[in-house]
């Protein structure tokens, strides 16, 4: 991937050999929002005769989202990450695409997938995708506009900060910045103190104290992916969020500066 | 995930700054999470009468800065030598077992600003 985390479809194009059998790119990545070119790819695919999944868990009931479209034959996606209930997902299979099932016993789901059904979770699932449906052009807008206002505010009041991801193809409820000279959790820590929950790539942060394998293949420095910070913004958030955001992180990064070895007197 | 006394020296860290002309300098950076400190000590007749640090770092690496600064201050050169990094967590009343190696770096740091102090 490039240092926007966009995937090259010539790269794709590329790493086909006669040996592939299976192509599969995320629509959006989750950690910086970036959209990945999936209908280009989902070209190559079809001439390559080739199945091609991709993982939509991101942007199921955010953006706009047709099999057709991107030209996909796998399409995985998850109830809750679009407000419905957790531990239900649907699998889209574009008809004539044969897949092995994983779980096995039981005749359900054409005998894809056993075990009994959890319908109340379907109908879940169902419901908050038809919501997601009715509701989404007019969140798409609203969101994208938090999400700029946010990411401006940001900018124009940290120094040394960058932006983490394309700035314009990207999911509308993600901002991921790199600040410098400050270490993620601690900006964390005091932003839940201020009521206020963001996440991090920062290897001080994870268990296996690994920075972001998705911000160390942007190409960013130890340095910078531990400095990380994502803000998801959702059905929920308002204007009044992203105002308080930008006139607390301002401080907290000020103050973890001025601890800082790195960056003296600034 | 962190204790009330590493939150508090993590939100009101103790010692923060620089000592003017040091008697000992430290600086240890931890490779693992890239982690950086700096130990500033001052010492007068073989006790250590002053500390202060800066620290790039996560909450555990920030708490243990402060809490290392605490504990030297009025030790003996030699009683300091002996603070482990366990003492420094003990005394922060305990870390999780993944930031136990920020309280090293404090310990190295602390280490490293005693050899400065006793190769000048």
């Amino acid at each position: 991937m490039d240092s926007y985390g966009l995937v090259d479809p010539d790269d794709v194009q590329k790493a086909i050999t006669n040996k592939t059998i299976l192509i599969s790119v995320m629509h959006a990545n989750n950690e910086v929002g970036t959209i990945e070119p999936i209908a280009e790819i989902g070209k190559i695919a079809r001439e390559r005769g080739i199945p091609f999944h991709t993982d939509a868990v991101q942007t199921v009931g955010h953006i706009p989202v047709d099999v057709n479209e991107l030209g996909v034959d796998l399409l995985a996606m998850s109830a809750h990450k679009l407000y419905g209930p957790k531990g239900v997902g649907a699998l889209y299979i574009r008809k004539g695409t044969r897949i092995a099932p994983l779980l096995h016993g039981g005749e359900q789901e054409r005998r894809r997938r056993a075990g009994t059904e959890n319908v109340a979770a379907i109908v879940g699932l169902g419901k908050a995708v038809e919501i997601a449906q009715r509701e989404m052009g007019a969140e798409v807008e609203r969101l994208t506009s938090l999400r700029d206002k946010l990411i401006e505010g940001l900018m124009g009041r940290i120094e040394h900060i960058r932006l983490n991801g394309h700035p314009t193809q990207r999911l509308p409820g993600n901002v991921n910045v790199s600040i410098e000279y400050v270490e993620g959790e601690s900006m964390l820590l005091n932003l839940d103190l201020e009521g206020i929950a963001a996440s991090t790539g920062s290897a001080c942060s994870s268990s296996s104290l690994e920075p972001s394998h998705v911000l160390m293949a942007m190409g960013l420095s130890h340095e910078l992916a531990h400095g990380s910070l994502r803000f998801s913004l959702g059905r929920k958030t308002n204007q009044e969020d992203i105002d308080r955001v930008i006139e607390v992180l301002p401080t907290v990064v000020a103050r973890l500066r001025a601890m800082s070895p790195m960056l003296k007197g600034v | 995930m962190y204790g009330e006394k590493v939150m508090d020296h993590f939100r009101n860290p103790r010692n923060v700054g620089e000592i003017e002309n040091p008697d000992g300098i430290g600086h240890v950076g931890n490779p693992v999470c890239g982690d950086i400190m700096e130990l500033y000590i001052k010492v007068r007749d073989s006790i250590i009468v002053d500390a202060k640090f800066r620290t790039l770092g996560c909450g555990a690496a920030i708490a243990t800065s402060s809490m290392v600064t605490e504990l030297v201050k009025g030790k003996s050169v030699e009683e300091a030598l002996k603070i482990s990094n366990r003492a420094v967590a003990e005394a922060l009343g305990g870390l999780p077992p993944i930031k136990m190696h920020c309280s090293v770096l404090a310990e190295e740091a602390l280490k490293s600003a005693i050899d400065n102090y006793l190769n000048k």
